[in-house]
């Protein structure tokens, strides 16, 4: 990764205050150009104030911002190579269509043929051709959204940065843009800094995410490994569903420790399955995913992995999938499982015996 | 249910009753400013247009009207143009002291008018200053003032604040974000409160009548005549126009609040205050 | 380096609000600080005399005449806003709960038109209506009722009171209004829910609710009324001189400054102390709603 692509966004150990707040706490990031980036957290962690940061709207107390190598501090944003969708998109209700998309061409010395033109491919872009004459305002959220990316393309700016832009629109069109936004990175091939705080929306769309909390970055890296290998509980917890059983490390040597997992039995796990444990609760813990592990029926034969005995408690039934709350000997937090249900395999009832398959190789030890 | 529809057109006729006891008295303008009977009182006399010619020939009355708009337009801009200020500070910047400082300048709103007439008078005659229609703008510049502040922050705060961001991160300067996205949307705003600083400036009474010294102003004026019984039938042509005058002047105001609402798709949440 | 970023919006803040903030201390500070200093001084012949002395406010709150003016403009302006409120909390109600969403501006413009029209002729028309040989009476001796025109109908504290509270209408509705509007409806449904019935509900729900609208109508419409100068002037026929009309006097007829300016500086005190009290019975309100 040293000879790929080079750093568009450097942010070098970027502190923020607001009075005695501390909202930022040393960022240090470097976004590749190109990239679909996301800076993902709970509300409050910073991750806005970062992404203002970038854009010039805020101010910094320390550090310094990079954009393509050049310094930003003397930089006001309105000459940075940064355009951004605001998260209320932030469309001029007293401005039509198009005149909102060439709202940034206005000092640009082309004619108004060739700026029109410019206008109606933006909005073919988005998908909004023959929307120029429309009203603003009576545009639908979704449709706000297409404007509102279009009058920041248009500008081809180096970084386009994005605030929680699909927050406000419902559970089905905020899939479908997900889509499109991907797509639309790809055709302009422009550096996306994505702001939210929907974990899913971040594993769908981008190339690394940055989990930040509490004004400081927990975790970058690529979707499958902050899923797969939590560097932290905070991270485990914020991102998907995990497990967590109590555990005990009863050895440990240059390769691997060996744990005592309540409900599991005693397992050897590498270090580079070793997460840190909250610093307010120090105990060790071992996590895991509800899909790595799978529940097997009495009929079937034994598998090569690790078997446990285990009860049904509840049965959550999803349409595509199923959700089983199962409860380990010694144990006594219920640990959820998902199945897919494929041809043939049959949901099973609550209260039956039943054994769970796992391997060592999808446990986290956090501690 | 029906309970409810019971309660709902009892309150209804209170309200439609109501609406008649406020109306009333000005309903009366209009009846005796065209009743030739030079007393005013019922029964009604004949129909005539006489206390209108009158008026319209009347010197003084000229003389207090033309005094009266170059009060009523020059404090409305004048009060419009700090209000934009305060309202904008306000509504927009954090800073210590902010409460009192606005809590101070709205404080007209709340205090007795003869108290700011009385005081501003005496500081103007111990200066030795003289009194004229001017001394009238400062005072009345004062008293829209809060008003104006009052419809400019409703204004102001309803706007989104990253509308400014997202001109500016286009490439304008904060001055002409300013321009071509705040001051178009916040207009209907100004206008409402030129508006309304018009119309309080030009029906004020009591710093006019304190603070003009030999000038007349049409709200003094109308004072001065209401010892002269003959007078009367005049004074109530004029008051019919005045009243006139007010509901076009509102009507107008109305119009602008709406077509304001309806241009950013904003939903109607009702009347001036 | 927090400060100063700190520091650049207050600037931004500062260097806007100052055009009004100096223009109010100009125009209204520096004036109430000298009427102030003025209530301490010693009236001399046509000239204010700079010795301290208290005899103004000895005089003010010693002399029966003043005293009798003070409390009777207490009581106008209190009864003004009792009847004002009382009758127009129905009107606010009927508007908002009542009135479909739609139509709710047309109503509040129709309330709010008279309020813009002259008031010193809407004033001056009660005196045309309850006058000697005004509407009612010459209405009243044209029927035959009467023979002689009632004269105990104006020129008395009540047509003070019909007057004032016929012009301070509008005032006391929209604060009703705007506060009944801001409750929440399900609240409501949610005491009939709980087995309250209409009147109950009205009751322990929305009236506490309203509470801060009726305060602020309260005070919307005591302030002016206290310092009204025109309506006693017209209505009382000058016989019935309230605050207003007695600090004038002392100030520009009598030319006796010092009294004129601790008469008005009492009589802000007394409003500042009404809004105060009125001030602290919303916070209890408020404080009791949580």
């Amino acid at each position: 990764m040293s000879d790929g692509p080079k750093a568009m966004i450097e942010c070098q150990d970027i502190h923020k205050y607001y009075g005695d707040y501390h909202a930022l706490r040393g960022i240090d990031l470097t976004i590749r150009e190109g990239e679909f980036f996301s800076l993902l957290g709970p509300s409050g962690c910073g991750k806005t104030t970062l992404l203002r940061t970038i854009a010039g709207f805020e101010d910094i107390s320390s550090g310094a911002v990079l954009i393509d190598g050049k310094h930003m501090e003397d930089v006001p944003a309105n000459q940075r190579p940064t355009n951004m969708v605001f998260q209320s998109y932030a469309i001029f209700p007293h401005l039509s269509v198009a005149q909102n998309v060439a709202f940034g061409l206005r000092r640009d010395p082309r004619g108004k043929a060739e700026k029109a033109a410019l206008v109606e491919e933006a909005l073919g872009m988005v998908g909004l051709k023959g929307y120029g004459n429309r009203a603003a305002h009576a545009l639908s959220g979704g449709q706000r959204q297409r404007v509102a990316l279009a009058r920041a393309l248009i500008l081809k700016p180096k970084v386009l940065l994005l605030d929680e832009p699909l927050s406000a629109l419902d559970r089905k069109m905020r899939e479908q843009m997900q889509v499109e936004l991907i797509k639309l990175q790809r055709q302009v091939g422009i550096t996306f800094v994505l702001v939210t705080h929907d974990q899913e929306e971040a594993l769908v769309m981008s190339d690394r995410i940055a989990v930040m909390f509490e004004g400081g970055i927990a975790q970058l890296d690529e979707p499958e490994a902050l899923y797969a290998r939590p560097r932290d509980r905070r991270v485990a917890d914020f991102i998907g569903v995990m497990n967590f059983l109590p555990a005990q490390i009863i050895g440990e040597t240059d390769s691997h420790v060996t744990v005592q997992v309540g409900g599991l039995g005693q397992v050897d796990l590498p270090h580079s399955q070793i997460s840190r444990a909250n610093p307010d609760d120090p105990e060790p813990t071992i996590g895991f995913r509800p899909e790595t592990m799978t529940l097997i029926g009495p009929s079937q034969p034994h598998t090569q992995a690790r078997e446990t005995e285990a009860v049904i408690d509840e049965v959550v039934y999803y349409g595509d999938m199923t959700y089983y709350d199962l409860r380990l000997e010694n144990v006594p937090e219920p640990v959820r499982i998902s199945m897919r249900n494929v041809f043939g395999r049959d949901v099973q009832a609550v209260g039956t015996r039943t054994r769970l398959a796992w391997s060592p190789g999808s446990l986290v030890l956090f501690r | 249910m029906s309970q409810r529809s019971v309660e709902g057109s009892g309150l209804r006729i209170y309200a439609i009753l109501y609406l008649l006891f406020l109306y009333a008295p000005i309903a009366l303008l209009p009846v005796f400013a065209f009743n030739s009977g030079t007393i005013i009182a019922f029964p009604l006399q004949g129909f005539t247009t006489d206390w209108f010619v009158q008026m319209w020939a009347n010197a003084t009355l000229r003389r207090a009207l033309t005094n009266s708009l170059i009060i009523a337009v020059s404090s409305s801009l004048l009060a419009t143009c700090l209000a934009i200020f305060a309202a904008r500070a306000s509504t927009r910047f954090e800073f210590p002291g902010k409460g009192g400082i606005m809590g101070f300048i709205m404080l007209p709103m709340v205090l007795p008018e003869i108290i700011v007439a009385m005081s501003l008078l005496v500081v103007l005659l111990g200066s030795g200053l003289s009194l004229s229609v001017l001394t009238v703008i400062v005072g009345h510049t004062l008293i829209c003032m809060p008003y104006g502040i009052a419809i400019l922050s409703t204004a102001f705060s309803s706007l989104d604040k990253s509308l400014e961001e997202a001109a500016y991160d286009l490439g304008e300067t904060k001055w002409s974000a300013f321009r071509l996205v705040t001051l178009p949307l916040v207009m209907p705003g100004i206008i409402s409160s030129l508006l309304i600083s018009f119309t309080i400036s030009l029906d004020e009474f009591i710093i006019a009548f304190f603070l003009a010294g030999n000038e007349p102003t049409l709200p003094t004026y109308i004072f001065s005549q209401l010892r002269f019984p003959k007078q009367i039938p005049m004074i109530m042509a004029l008051g019919t126009v005045l009243v006139a005058l007010s509901i076009v002047l509102l009507a107008v105001g109305e119009y602008f609040r709406r077509r304001g609402i309806a241009r950013i798709g904003g939903k109607d949440n009702g009347g001036f205050l | 380096m927090t400060k100063r970023i700190f520091d650049a919006e207050a600037r931004q803040g500062y260097s806007l609000i100052a055009p009004p903030f100096v223009y109010a201390l100009l125009i209204l500070a520096a004036p109430l600080l000298t009427i102030l200093a003025y209530s301490f001084l010693t009236d001399g012949y046509l000239e204010v005399v700079k010795e301290f002395t208290l005899e103004n406010y000895a005089q003010v709150f010693s002399d029966p005449i003043v005293r009798k003016i003070m409390l009777r403009s207490l009581l106008v302006a209190g009864l003004v806003t009792l009847v004002t409120v009382v009758l127009a909390f129905p009107v606010a109600y009927y508007v908002s709960f009542m009135v479909r969403p739609e139509r709710k501006s047309m109503w509040l413009f129709l309330i709010t038109i008279p309020f813009w029209t002259s008031y010193l002729i809407r004033v001056f028309l009660w005196k045309v209506i309850l006058g000697y040989n005004g509407v009612i009476n010459s209405t009243l001796t044209g029927l035959g009722i009467i023979d002689e025109p009632l004269t105990f109908i104006l020129y008395n504290v009540n047509s003070i009171v019909l007057t004032l509270a016929h012009a301070y209408a509008p005032f006391a509705i929209l604060p009703i209004f705007v506060a009944l509007e801001k409750i929440d409806r399900s609240l409501l449904e949610a005491g009939r829910d709980l087995g309250e019935s209409r009147v109950m509900t009205f009751w322990r729900v929305t009236l506490p609710l309203a509470m801060p609208g009726v305060i602020a109508a309260t005070l919307i419409v005591f302030i002016p009324t206290i310092g009204d100068y025109v309506t006693p002037e017209l209505i009382g026929g000058g016989k019935i001189p309230m605050i207003a009309n007695l600090i004038q006097v002392q100030m520009l007829a009598l030319d006796n400054r010092p009294l004129g300016s601790a008469l008005a500086v009492t009589a802000m005190s007394i409003v500042a102390v009404v809004s105060l009290i009125f001030l602290f019975l919303n916070r209890r309100f408020l404080k009791v709603r949580q």
